[in-house]
Order: C-alpha cells, then structure tokens, then sequence
C-alpha cells in the first residue's frame, strides 16, 4: 500500500526518448526494501529527504524474507553474527533473543523496524525497476515496471539514487566437463529450501562458504552419505570460543588493538587449542592465515567430520554420467549435487561502467559506495563484512544521506571533500591479505570499514546537522 | 567535536547483559495514531510507579499510549546492584525499540541523563528532560547543603537518602509524601558514581527535538543547571514555581505534564 506518488503534478511532465518522465524534484529513489534499502530509506527520511522505495517483491525483506520465491534462506538459517553484530546500532534486537537468531526472527525484525519508523508508505511494492539512466543535470530517470510484468513502464526523475538491490540473488553457477551427462540431480544452493530434499539421498556439496557448510551439517543429519567438496583449506571457527560469542571475543583483541598479525597468531593459537589440528579430520591445510578468506562461523561442521557422516573431499574435476570425479583422482556416486559456489551482485538496470565496473564487472566505488563520477548515485549494502552487515549498511546509508545534504546546502563544501574522498575510490577497508578469490574483492573488516566511514561522517557533519535540524 | 559516534567497542565485545525489567502502560480508550507512544523513566531511586501514580493515566487519558520502565536494580525490575549508567540507558532503548512506533522519551531527574544517553543511541521522536540531573560535583554540592547526612554516603560510594523538602513541595499531605519517601531506593553505586563523574552525553542520533522542564524551586537541580541543560540543547527550561523536584508525584502534577503533552501535540513530533 502505498500513497506517496500520489501528489504528482502533471504539468511537470518532461520527455525522454518520447517517452514522459514525470519529476519528482527532491525525492531520492531506493531500489529494494530489504535490510539496505529500509535502513536507506529512515536515514534519508531523518536527514529530511522525500523517499520513493521500489521493491519488486510485495513485502520488505529482502533475502531475509523466505516467503519470497526468490530468497536464498533455507529453512535452518540461523545468524552467524551474533546479536550486537547484527542488529542496527539505532534498533537493538530484544535481549529475549538468542546469540544467534533464526532467520524468522530477521524478517520479524526487518518488519518491526520497518513498521517503527513508518517507512511502509515510501515503498512501491510489486514494482521493479528495470532502468536507471542518468539524466542531463545530476539528477537520474528511473524506469519501472509492476513485477508481475503485466503493467506498462513508467519513468520518474529523481533527485538522487540509492542501489540497495542486494547481491545474493545470481547464483555463481561453476561449469565443469561432462555436467551435461550427469544423470544425477544438481542445483545451485540457492534453490534449496529443505532438508527433507536431502532425505535418503547421497549428497555432494561443493564449496566451503556459510552456506555449503550450513548445508554439508544439514545433510549430515537427512542425507544417507554427504560429501562437502572445497577447493581449499579454511578456518573453521565455532560460533562459541571460550563459552562467549566467537565475533565477541576476535572484538576484544581488535578493540585492544593488536596488530593483525598478533590477532593471527592468537586466533590460531585458541583454534588449535579448542578446535584442533584439522588435518585430523582430514581437511586439507588452509592455504592462507586465519582472517584471510570470510570466516565461516559454524560449529557442527568439525563435529560431523569426526562421526563421519560427512567426508571431506577435494575440488571437483568433471562430471561422469553416473559419477563425479575429484582432483585426487577419486570417483564419488552422489544422487543429488549442490553447488553452494555463491552469488554475483547485479546491476542489469545500470550501464557497468556508471559504477567503474572493472572486466569482471565488479563496481569501483569509494568505500564500495560511491561512483567516481557520479555524485547523487550511492550503492548501499555492497560489503562483505567479516561480522554482520546491519551496522555497516545502517552508517553508509547514514553517510550518503549527510553527503547529498551537503551536496544541497553548501557545493564549496561537497567539492572539497570529494577531492580528498576520490584518491580513495577501489580501496579496499581490510588489513588482512584476502585470498585472490571471485568473492573476496568486497570483503571488508568491518572495524577498518566502521573507522573509514567515521572519518568521512566527521567530515561531512557538524554544518549538516545543524542544516538537517533546521528542516523539521 | 563528532556529531556521530560510531565505534562502540565496548558494546560489541561487551553487551550489556540481559535484564527482566518492569513496564507499566496505560493505553488509551480511544487510539489515536497521530499520537507517537511516550515511555517515561524514572529518576534514581525510583521506579515505574513513579508515572503510574498519576501521569500515566493523564498521558493516555489524553490520547497517548504511556509506558514508564524501571531500569534494571529499580522498581519490580530485576536486582543489579552492580549495574552501570550504560546498563540503564540500555534497559531505556530495549523498551522503546519495542513499542510499535517511534517514542517520545521523558526522563526525569537523573533518568533524564539516561534518556539523554538514550537519545544517543534511538532516534527518538522528541525527548523531554524533566527536572534533569545531569551530574557532576554541582549537584553534589547542592545536596550536601540541602541533605548533608542524606548525601554524604553517597559521596563515599553509599546510601543516598533525600528528603522530603528535596523533593515536594509543601502543598503535597504529609502523609502523602511519607509513603512516597518510603518507596524510594537506591541506584546502583557504581550508577552513582558515574553520575558524579558526569561524562557528557553524546549528541542524540535522528535530531529530535528536546524539551526541558524544571522548577525554580528545585532543592535537587539548581537554575542555572536547569538552563545549563536546556541551552545544550537549544532552547530554555520551561519552568513551575512553586512545585518540588519530583514533578509527577508533587502536589501540582497536571501542570508539567500537561505542558509537555501540549508541546507534543504542537510540535507534531
Ligand atoms: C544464507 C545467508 C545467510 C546470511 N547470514 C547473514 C548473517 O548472519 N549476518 C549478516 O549480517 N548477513 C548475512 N547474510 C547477508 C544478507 O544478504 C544480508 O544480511 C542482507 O540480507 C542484505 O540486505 P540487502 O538489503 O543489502 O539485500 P537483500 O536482502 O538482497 O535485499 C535486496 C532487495 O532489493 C530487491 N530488488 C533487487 N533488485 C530489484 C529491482 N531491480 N527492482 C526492485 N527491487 C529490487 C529485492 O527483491 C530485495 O528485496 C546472509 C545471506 C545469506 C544468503
Ligand atoms: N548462517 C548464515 O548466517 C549464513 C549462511 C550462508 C551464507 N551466509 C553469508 O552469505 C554470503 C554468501 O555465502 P556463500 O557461502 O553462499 O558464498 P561464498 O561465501 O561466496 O562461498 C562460496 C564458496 O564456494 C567456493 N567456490 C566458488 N566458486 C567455485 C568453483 N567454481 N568451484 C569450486 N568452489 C567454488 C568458494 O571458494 P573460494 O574460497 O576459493 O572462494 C567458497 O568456498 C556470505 O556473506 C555468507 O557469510 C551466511
């Protein structure tokens, strides 16, 4: 339900390509209602803007909403932040949650907050958005359409743009020799739902990210045999170290901040007094140090390797008909193959090179945010935190808001400080050497992030907040 | 200075504990949607009942959904003798983040501080600092010249005792006032302590709109705190002669509360 474009004045009509684009002035555009695009939406709000959200789906969300058709939640997520990681710094989770909350409790969360500030009326639902083109001045003309694709286009003009469309949506499908002849089933873990799925079957589960060990413990559990194919060695770290949350604990050595290589030392060191030597397991050696590849979080995975009802095997080579063939040479039968590989973020409405999309089409941004030449265009929710997102997106969202109020109040300002702010467009927020992967490019440490965004927000404030009181 | 403060450290590594804590809610009769909740909490020592004596009632017979919180170790919430302010200001924010739409938060007396800590970290709708103890030595020595036996235990980590001339005005009955002295207990030491130490509160996040009310005749908050706290946050206290610290239990109670709900109504917060 939404009434917000309701107070549109026909006489503003403008054209593009013969087409009319109806101006909403001021307004800023979100594209997507899930954790991004709300907490975009209430920081916009408080900083005195007009909002139009669009969400193709009919309620907010995001991934987080399993009742979407679309959404990558399987029925036993549970958070691998713990609480303090992963709720809004501005909207704390009640204390009668657990640690480590379900994901029905989330999307409960995500509806709360979203009923809370009243954001509700600023969504479009069932409405996506097919197009965002940059207009002649600084402001852009968005394209949409109703999701059901029966209802014709329409094009608004918008002050500003905030991308919170999210980038767990296209799986990253891996193609492998002889996939066309394997008579089993596969499936990108991204269609996995549950693991009745599983029941009874022998299972392959290819990659050693949180969601192909979530679903390597679920199958240990339904499945007659599970094997979890990983094409390196990782750090398995429990959700539990020394009887406190594990992200808990790793914040106390960074708030003493020790060096990395301290941390390192000291992480490893409580792994192998706690975990053990995981080549026991017969996991192969990480290839890296603890801090360099995303952390899993995930304490049953070790727990089901030492009953053996999961087998740890090496990278896949190629399919047979009736078999799958590992590096080393072995030849496992399994009935049903999942690829938990991951996700590639997607911006099919936008030009790549708006967002400085290198060949691989991954997004040059500052702070993985902002474009390099294009001012009122903000990406919200592009992070891969080693902790949760809620915070990181809840200041970035904060920070475009105080930008584009800058923008508007005082021009002398916003130059300067993009002058100094675009040297540092494609850095990277992360002491840690990640490991060259397709997922590791916008993988951030959410301190370093967190203190990269406080220094930009000191920038921008004090003549902002003072300008965005005066508005109410 | 920062106008935001986004490293908390402490709070990620360290969360507040859990707590059971007491709330007490007078709905109104009729809904009305235009009125944001009010969550009102007590000043040290006191408890939710403390708003459920009379404003409460008032609050929603004039259309406002009304809560008041004990902070954890008062009223019937959970004992925590060794609770810090933060803890407080915790306890403020979980009920608040709760309620089903954005809260106007009132705090009174050094709860004021713990909503003004609050502020800081939920964009509340507006806040109203009634009577506010901000802390530090100056209110110290106003209770030692008002209180000095009450007082000076505190000083020394103790029993804080006020009195009934700190607190009420003369028109309140005698024996009114007694039952009320003796409901009274105690913040935490610790909770105390800081209080004397007064760390500043940040700057509240959302920019709300903030209120303060006070007396003239406050034995607890001198005048020029009272005008110290307002000027910090842009304004002048509103001010009745005539009434004691405690502004929702003394005598004239209607009179405040009734200005800050027609304060809200106005602003439209
Ligand atoms: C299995 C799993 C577990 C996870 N666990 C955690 C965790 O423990 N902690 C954590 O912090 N994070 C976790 N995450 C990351 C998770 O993605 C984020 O928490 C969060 O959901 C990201 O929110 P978002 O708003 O950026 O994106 P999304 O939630 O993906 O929301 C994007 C929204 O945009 C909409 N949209 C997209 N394109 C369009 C368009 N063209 N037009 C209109 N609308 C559009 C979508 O429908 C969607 O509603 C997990 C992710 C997965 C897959
Ligand atoms: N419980 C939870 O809360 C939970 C659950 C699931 C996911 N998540 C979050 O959701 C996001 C996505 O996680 P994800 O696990 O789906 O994806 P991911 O983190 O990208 O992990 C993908 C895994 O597949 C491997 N891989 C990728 N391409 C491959 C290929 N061609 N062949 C073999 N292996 C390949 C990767 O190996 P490399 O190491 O070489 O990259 C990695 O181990 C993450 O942020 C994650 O933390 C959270």
């Amino acid at each position: 339900m939404s009434t917000a474009n309701d107070s549109f004045d026909p006489s503003t009509t403008l054209w593009r390509d013969g087409r009319p684009v109806y101006d909403r002035r001021d307004t800023v555009c979100v594209v997507g209602a899930g954790a991004s695009g709300l907490a975009a939406v209430k920081n916009l709000r408080e900083h005195g803007f007009g909002v139009d959200c669009y969400e193709r789906e009919t309620s907010v969300g995001g991934a987080w909403n399993w009742r979407h058709d679309r959404s990558p939640i399987y029925a036993n997520t549970h958070l691998i932040s713990s609480k303090p990681f992963t709720q809004f710094p501005d909207f704390p989770m009640p204390d009668t949650w657990p640690d480590y909350p379900h994901h029905s409790q989330l999307l409960s969360y995500l509806e709360r907050y979203a009923e809370h500030f009243d954001l509700n009326p600023h969504v479009w639902f069932g409405t996506e958005v097919v197009k965002v083109e940059p207009a002649d001045d600084t402001s852009w003309d968005v394209t949409t359409r109703s999701a059901g694709g029966a209802g014709s286009e329409r094009t608004h003009r918008y002050l500003a743009v905030v991308l919170a469309n999210g980038h767990n949506w296209a799986p990253k499908q891996p193609a492998y020799e002889g996939l066309d002849e394997f008579r089993g089933q596969t499936m990108h873990a991204s269609a996995y739902k549950d693991p009745k799925e599983l029941r009874g079957r022998r299972v392959l589960v290819v990659g050693g990210g949180n969601t192909g060990c979530d679903i390597a413990v679920e199958a240990a559990t339904s499945a007659s045999q599970t094997w979890h194919s990983t094409r390196r060695g990782y750090w398995y770290l429990p959700k539990y170290l020394l009887g406190r949350p594990a992200d808990q604990v790793n914040d106390q050595m960074q708030a003493a901040r020790l060096p990395l290589g301290v941390r390192q030392w000291l992480a490893a060191r409580t792994l192998r007094l706690t975990v053990g030597d995981q080549g026991r397991f017969g996991l192969p050696k990480p290839d890296h140090k603890v801090f360099e590849t995303h952390p899993i979080s995930n304490s049953q995975l070790m727990y089901h390797l030492g009953h053996g009802t999961i087998t740890p095997v090496p990278d896949v080579r190629r399919f047979h008909r009736s078999a799958v063939e590992l590096t080393d040479g072995r030849q496992v039968e399994p009935d049903l193959v999942v690829f938990a590989t991951g996700y590639l973020p997607r911006f099919e409405f936008l030009a790549p090179e708006i967002l400085g999309a290198d060949e691989h089409g991954r997004p040059t941004l500052y702070l993985h945010a902002f474009p390099r030449t294009y001012p009122t265009l903000a990406v919200a929710g592009l992070l891969q935190p080693d902790s949760g997102l809620f915070p990181l997106v809840h200041w970035q969202t904060v920070l475009i808001a105080r930008w584009l109020r800058l923008r508007d109040r005082d021009l002398a300002r916003a130059a300067a400080f993009w002058s100094r702010a675009s040297a540092d467009v494609g850095k990277r927020w992360n002491r840690a050497r990640v490991k060259d992967s397709t997922r590791h490019w916008f993988e951030v440490n959410h301190i370093d992030y967190l203190r990269a965004l406080q220094s930009a927000l000191d920038e921008l404030s004090p003549a902002t907040a003072t300008a965005a009181r005066s508005t109410r | 200075m920062t106008s935001v403060r986004i490293m908390r450290n402490r709070d990620w590594a360290n969360p507040v504990p859990p707590a059971r804590r007491e709330v007490l809610t007078a709905t109104p009769e009729l809904p009305d949607d235009s009125k944001p909740p009010v969550l009102f909490v007590p000043g040290f020592g006191h408890g939710a009942w403390a708003y459920a004596e009379h404003w409460l009632e008032h609050a929603a017979g004039r259309g406002f959904a009304a809560h008041a919180v004990s902070p954890r170790g008062h009223g019937n919430s959970e004992p925590a003798p060794k609770a810090e302010l933060r803890a407080y200001a915790h306890d403020v924010v979980q009920v608040a983040a709760g309620l089903p739409r954005q809260a106007v938060l009132v705090g009174h007396g050094a709860g004021a501080l713990v909503v003004a800590h609050a502020l800081a970290r939920y964009p509340a709708r507006a806040g109203v600092l009634a009577a506010p103890v901000f802390g530090g030595w100056a209110t110290l020595g106003l209770a030692l010249r008002h209180n000095l036996f009450g007082t000076l235990p505190g000083a020394f980590g103790g029993k804080v005792r006020v009195g009934r001339r700190q607190l009420f005005s003369r028109d309140l009955p005698e024996p009114v006032a007694r039952d009320y002295l003796k409901r009274i207990g105690h913040a935490s030491r610790r909770a105390q302590w800081e209080l004397l130490r007064s760390r500043a509160p940040e700057e509240p996040v959302g920019a709300p709109p903030v209120l303060v009310v006070g007396t003239p005749d406050d034995r607890v908050v001198p005048r020029s705190a009272l005008d110290r706290v307002a000027a910090r946050y842009g304004g002048a206290p509103l001010l009745f002669p005539g009434m004691g610290h405690d502004l929702m239990l003394d005598a004239r109670w209607p009179e405040p509360l009734d200005a800050i709900l027609d304060w809200l109504e106005k602003g439209d917060h």
